[in-house]
Order: structure tokens, then C-alpha cells, then sequence
């Protein structure tokens, strides 16, 4: 069961870290400086929410998390290709972020009622910091998914939600996960996720396509990823490689 | 020599938020317990947000002040056991907010929604009559918002 336990949290924590790193591309690029500064503090939440995770990841026997963090390669990270993709154009950003946060709220509302205790715990803690992050983005997704606007953000609600749906990629522990009350697994999570982004968009004049007819883009979750994610990974680890025995 | 759990708490009065410097630790609720077995103490902590890059200044800040006072065997853990949220402020680290200038947070039932997070009282004039800019602001805990009597900007400690 422990390795079912370390699958499920390496892929909760490499999403963190990568989508982590992308937001905070938004540093200083920001449309405005408050889309900046909100851009720059999801980064932070998110790279100190898989820290956490790691942790926990350690506590299970695995190496200590900046060598975790910093020191394997693509084909070792268990992220969903979505967080990986560049940041684009802000539609891009703000729709992936739309995407990937109601499944990562969801996600840990039903982790709180885990078996696993330490799980649960962090799950019930986290859920309060990624709520804002979900406001902040219905927020805009309202604010510009009507009139001028419209047409960009439907065409990056269209290019990400292929990718968006290989955020469910089931785990090979799936059955073994829910059968233990772990957790409820990816496709009740998908169930979820799906009303309840229908829900913001219905409030917009943004069309979400029939989901059945599109073709999720996964591996991810097994270490099969896009071009994107090693010079990410690279570019992240650079100062870290110099020295990695450094005392910071 | 007898320790006790009031006098440990009593000596961490004096460990304060790095970034709030006008806060104690125990007023903003991050110690959740401390445990004393013969001479050896256990201080438990818990972050306000689980990326605050404070935490390790704060740990180490408790540290210094256990072994100012002479203990010797001690340990700081820092867990998700017990979680933190705003209500975990106390009335005397309200009061401390606000005469730092920082709105505290309004308490709350445990789900924070937008509402919420939209209300703010000045800090500087009392108003209510304030609107909210962003709900990110200078450091992961606050929020930025403007005030319609006083015309001032303030920040608000952000309720979690």
C-alpha cells in the first residue's frame, strides 16, 4: 500500500512544483500589478504546498526534498502534462489555472476525509489556500469570458482542455487507492470537476465542448512528457547544481 | 528545577511574527501545543500558510528562547496535526494587528468564501465602508483594500 500512497502524493506534489514555477514566470510580466502580484503568490502557495508533500514523501522513505525537487528528470516527474505547458498569453494562464484549480480544490476536499490521517490533515489545511485561488480565477474567467474578450479565452478553453482531461489519468494503484478509502479516485474527481467549472462557465458566454468527444492528452502521470517540461526543469535546478551540498 | 507548560508559554511571548513584528506566536495561534516529559520539551508549531517563507525564522526564533531559558533537551516540531485558520488569532493579537496597522481578520465559520474575504475594517478610521482590491497582497496572509471614507489603502491579515 506504501507505494500506492507514494504515487498518489508524488503526482499531487509535482503538479504543485511545476505549476509553481510557471506562475511565478508571471513575476514582473503581469498584465496589471495586481494580476502580477496574485500570479506571484499562487507560486509561492503552490511551491510551499508541495513541500509538504515531499515531506510527507520522505517521512515514506524517499530522498529529501530538494533532491526530490531538484535532482531527477523529466521522465521521473509524475505532473499532469497541463502544468508543464509555457505560460503563453494570459488567456492561456488564466484558463489553465481555471482548469487545474477547481480539480486541485476538489482533489483535496475529498482527500480530507482520507484514511490516512497525515493526508487528511494537510488536505484539510490546504483546501482554505487553494479556495482563493479558485475565486481568482472565476473571478476573471467571468470578468472576460463575455464580449471582446470572449473569443481568446474560448480558444484557450479549447487548445487546454484536451490536456486538462489527462489530469484524471489513472493511477495503476487506482482500485487498491479507493478500495482503502484513501482516496475516491480520478474519475469521481473528473465527475466533479466537470459541474463544477460547467458551473462558472454557464455565467459566462464561454461554450465548453462535449468532453466525451475530445481525446485526453495523459502519460504524465507515468513520466511521459512534453518537450516543455526539461528546460523547465533545467532552468529550476540550475543554481541548486552548482552546489548541491551548499549550506543556504 | 520545575518547568512548567504556563511558564513555556509565557517565554514565547516574546517570539514574534517576523513580518508582523508587533505579533507574538502564541497570539497568532502557530503554537498548538508543548509538552514537557521530565526535562525534556516538545514545543509543536504549525504554519499559517503552508508556503510562508517565515517559518523556519519562527522555529528557530523558539529555539533561541528555550535554550535562553536554560532547557537544554528540547524539540520544535512543525506538523499539519492541528491546522491553522484566522479564528486561531487571539483577541489581544487582534487588538496588535490593528494598532500595527493591519485590519484583522474577520472570524469565520471555517469556509471562507468571497463575502468574507471582501470585508474589511479600516484600520485607520473604523469604516466599514471599505472595498477589497486584491486578494493578494505584499506577503501570502494579507489582502489588499481601500477605504472610501478615509481614502487611505490598508492591508487586512487574510482570513484562512
Amino acid at each position: 500500500m506504501t507505494e500506492a500512497i507514494k504515487d498518489l502524493l508524488y503526482k499531487i506534489a509535482d503538479d504543485q512544483l511545476i505549476i509553481g514555477h510557471r506562475n511565478s514566470e508571471w513575476t514582473g510580466l503581469g498584465p496589471m500589478l495586481e494580476e502580477d502580484i496574485a500570479f506571484s503568490s499562487m507560486a509561492q502557495d503552490k511551491v510551499g504546498q508541495s513541500l509538504a508533500f515531499y515531506n510527507l514523501l520522505h517521512d515514506l522513505g524517499e530522498s529529501d526534498p530538494d533532491t526530490v525537487a531538484f535532482m531527477r528528470n523529466a521522465n521521473q516527474f509524475h505532473n499532469c502534462q497541463l502544468v508543464e505547458l509555457p505560460i503563453g498569453e494570459y488567456d492561456f494562464s488564466l484558463v489553465r489555472h481555471f482548469l487545474f484549480d477547481h480539480a486541485e480544490m476538489i482533489r483535496f476536499e475529498m482527500l480530507s476525509n482520507s484514511a490516512v490521517e497525515e493526508i487528511a490533515q494537510l488536505a484539510r489545511k490546504l483546501v482554505g489556500e487553494i479556495r482563493y485561488h479558485v475565486m481568482h480565477a472565476d473571478v476573471w474567467i467571468k470578468q472576460l469570458g463575455v464580449g471582446d474578450t470572449r473569443e481568446r479565452l474560448q480558444k484557450a478553453l479549447e487548445m487546454a482542455l484536451p490536456y486538462a482531461l489527462g489530469i484524471f489519468e489513472e493511477s495503476k494503484y487506482e482500485q487498491d487507492l479507493i478500495s482503502n478509502d484513501i482516496f475516491s479516485g480520478e474519475q469521481a474527481l473528473r465527475d466533479t470537476w466537470q459541474s463544477s467549472i460547467t458551473t462558472v462557465l454557464t455565467e459566462t458566454e464561454l461554450q465548453l465542448p462535449d468532453l466525451t468527444t475530445l481525446t485526453p492528452l495523459i502519460g504524465g502521470r507515468y513520466g511521459d512528457h512534453s518537450d516543455h517540461l526539461q528546460p523547465l526543469l533545467d532552468e529550476m535546478s540550475e543554481v541548486f547544481k552548482v552546489d548541491p551540498g551548499a549550506d543556504w | 528545577m520545575v518547568i512548567t507548560k504556563e511558564e513555556i508559554l509565557q517565554w514565547l511571548q516574546e517570539v514574534k511574527d517576523p513580518e508582523i513584528p508587533v505579533l507574538s506566536l502564541i497570539d497568532l495561534g502557530v503554537i498548538t501545543d508543548v509538552i514537557i516529559d521530565n526535562d525534556h520539551v516538545t514545543v509543536k508549531m504549525t504554519p499559517t500558510f503552508a508556503g510562508c517563507p517565515a517559518m523556519d525564522y519562527m522555529k528557530k526564533d523558539v529555539e533561541d528562547v528555550l535554550k535562553k531559558n536554560g532547557i537544554s533537551k528540547f524539540e520544535v516540531v512543525v506538523s499539519f496535526e492541528k491546522q491553522w485558520n484566522s479564528n486561531m488569532i487571539s483577541d489581544d493579537g487582534r487588538k496588535a494587528l490593528k494598532e500595527f496597522g493591519l485590519a484583522p481578520p474577520p472570524r469565520h465559520n471555517l469556509y471562507v468564501d468571497l463575502d468574507i474575504i471582501k470585508y474589511a475594517n479600516c484600520p485607520n478610521c473604523g469604516s466599514d465602508n471599505t472595498e477589497m482590491k486584491t486578494p493578494f497582497g505584499p506577503t501570502l496572509c494579507r489582502s489588499l483594500h481601500y477605504c472610501n471614507n478615509c481614502k487611505e489603502a490598508f492591508q487586512q491579515f487574510k482570513p484562512l
